[in-house]
């Protein structure tokens, strides 16, 4: 059993997104945190002062801690944004800006 | 006056739905504005249209309540007395000078660098909660998420965060979170909650009068067991494990006062922990109006009606209940508001049904309090060098440093020593975990922004005096 399964989904048909250069399969409609999860990765981030690995933990958007860059736009909650077919996703380092 | 009446309710979960129902059919104009991209607030969280689930239905429970809901909702929105807008998530809502009226201040879209305001004649915050997770070691590794997040993720984006998880705190939260990883899929290694038998027997009395939510209890259990699902019941994580991602948790045994029982440990591999205990209520857009709360949640009357004039509040922000409390709240508020903007005083007769089983289940929510409460001595167990602020990175350390070595004696001097709570998500991850180190009340965080905010977005609001 697999949620797809369980929920009987037949989504739309699987597109190529980039994460840190490597190619991967996502659904239309998931968001970048559930195509990442869905792609057994679980962080994309690391933090402003220790450098840590980082990924989704609140999933609704309140805690921030999910922060990733899409399509060189850093800053942004992977559990909110939707993923498009071509995304480039990366890692964000820091503030994911050159300023840091 | 010639128009009808303008409510804004502010979330669409059961609180907000049943509010502009209620409003909507008592001849109120009601504008639904919501964060996400289709109705039900996180309770009722659907799968995105496009994963073409055909039967989300697997994913909840009380699933009858949310298709009148959203029928409901339908119906009132082909009607052309319910306008619902998704994807607009509300950063401050304000009284504007001059007519009285309010302004619903909202950034659109997922990138949220839009700025929309909504002018109505009265506002109800039905703006829900979030969870509370209080710091141990390795809480901050991938792979250690929310219960609720987990439960989100697989609701709205059918995945799982893992193949192994372990699910852990305390809280009634837990069993569906359990049950769920489990039927889609994972391998649920333990269910971990700090609370035992005998605290629930304690409270026997007020939970006996909820047969049905006893019931509910019962079949999660039910199917926890078919699951193979061990439940640990006096039980605590006291420790994430791995260096990248999590590997294991460290599980301790608890005695009779919630103390870890010394020796009482083992180790599990698990590559998920879903944590959580208990929840908070979001209370910012109400604080920015000037409302008064009642502990961390908003204060209300009969009616749901808040001390600020035209705004009224319901479900988990004034009070985390559930999402039958939030229901009877909304459907109150809702009616109250509808008679109110029509220069009538409601007949609180009309919804003496809902009023009863808000009571009832106030009572309930009550008695979960008090069983479901985090262990004592949590604290006292977090190392000095834990991370307890995730967004600034300040350990329990510097926290206690700032009251020990500086003399703070509030979060906010904590926060200005230390700079926990400093941080993107402004505090609401780390206050209830801060508040416990330090032995300072956990007080509402007074955010103006309840988001960031473009620069931009605020350039462009028209002035006011």
């Amino acid at each position: 059993m697999n949620p797809l399964e369980l929920a009987r989904a037949r989504p739309g048909e699987a597109f190529t997104v980039t994460f840190d250069g490597r190619p991967l399969a996502a659904l239309p409609g998931q968001t970048v945190a559930a195509a990442l999860w869905a792609a057994g990765v679980p962080a994309w981030r690391s933090t402003r002062g220790t450098g840590r690995p980082r990924g989704l933990f609140c999933g609704i958007g309140v805690c921030f801690d999910c922060l990733v860059a899409v399509n060189d736009r850093p800053g942004q909650r992977a559990c909110l944004v939707p993923v498009r077919p071509g995304d480039v996703i990366r890692t964000q380092e820091g503030t994911g800006r050159d300023d840091d | 006056m010639t128009e009808r009446p303008h409510l804004a309710v502010v979330g669409a979960g059961p609180a907000g739905l049943a509010a502009a129902l209620a409003a909507a059919a008592r001849g109120v104009r009601v504008t639904l504005v919501d964060a996400a991209g289709q109705a039900g607030g996180q309770f009722y969280r659907q799968p995105a249209a496009a994963l073409g689930a055909r039967r989300p239905k697997a994913l909840h429970h009380q699933w009858r309540t949310w298709e009148r809901l959203r029928d409901g909702l339908d119906r009132q929105r082909s009607a052309g007395r319910i306008e619902h807008l998704t994807d607009h998530h509300v950063w401050c809502v304000e009284r504007l000078t001059g007519d009285g009226t309010f302004g619903v201040h909202a950034l659109r879209g997922p990138a949220q660098e839009e700025g929309v305001t909504v002018r109505a004649d009265a506002v109800l915050l039905a703006t829900g909660g979030y969870e509370r997770v209080l710091p141990f070691p390795g809480w901050t590794l991938p792979g250690v998420v929310t219960a609720g997040g987990a439960q989100a993720m697989l609701k709205g984006g059918l995945v799982l965060p893992g193949r192994t998880a372990v699910v852990a705190g305390t809280g009634p939260l837990l069993l569906p979170v359990a049950a769920g990883l489990a039927a889609a899929g994972a391998r649920v290694a333990a269910l971990v909650e700090s609370a035992g038998p005998a605290a629930l027997l304690r409270r026997a009395p007020a939970l006996a009068g909820q047969p049905g939510k006893l019931a509910e209890g019962a079949g999660y259990a039910t199917r926890l067991l078919r699951h193979g699902v061990r439940t640990l019941a006096r039980h605590t994580v006291v420790a994430a494990h791995g260096t990248e991602r999590l590997t294991a948790v460290t599980v301790a045994a608890l005695d009779g006062a919630g103390r870890v029982r010394p020796g009482a440990s083992r180790r599990v591999r698990c590559d998920t922990l879903a944590v959580g205990h208990g929840m908070l209520p979001h209370t910012d857009l109400a604080e920015t109006l000037g409302c008064t709360l009642s502990g961390t949640a908003v204060r209300v009357d009969a009616e749901q009606r808040t001390d600020v004039p035209g705004v009224w509040a319901a479900g988990e922000a004034t009070g985390v209940g559930g999402a039958g409390l939030a229901l009877a709240e909304g459907h109150i508020a809702g009616r109250s508001a509808a008679a109110r903007l029509r220069g009538t005083a409601p007949d609180p007769r009309g919804w003496a049904a809902a009023a009863r089983s808000r009571t009832r289940l106030r009572e309930f929510a009550a008695a979960l309090d008090a069983v479901y409460a985090p262990p004592p001595g949590w604290a006292e167990r977090v190392p000095d060098d834990t991370v307890v602020c995730r967004c600034e990175e300040v350990t329990a350390g510097e926290v206690r440093g700032a009251v020990d070595r500086l003399g703070a004696a509030d979060l906010r001097t904590v926060k200005l020593l230390s700079r926990a709570g400093m941080g993107w998500c402004q505090g609401r991850m780390c206050a209830p975990g801060v508040a416990g180190l330090t032995g300072c009340p956990l007080t509402a965080g007074r955010r103006p922004f309840a988001r960031p905010v473009p620069l931009g977005v605020l350039a462009a609001l028209p002035e006011s005096d």
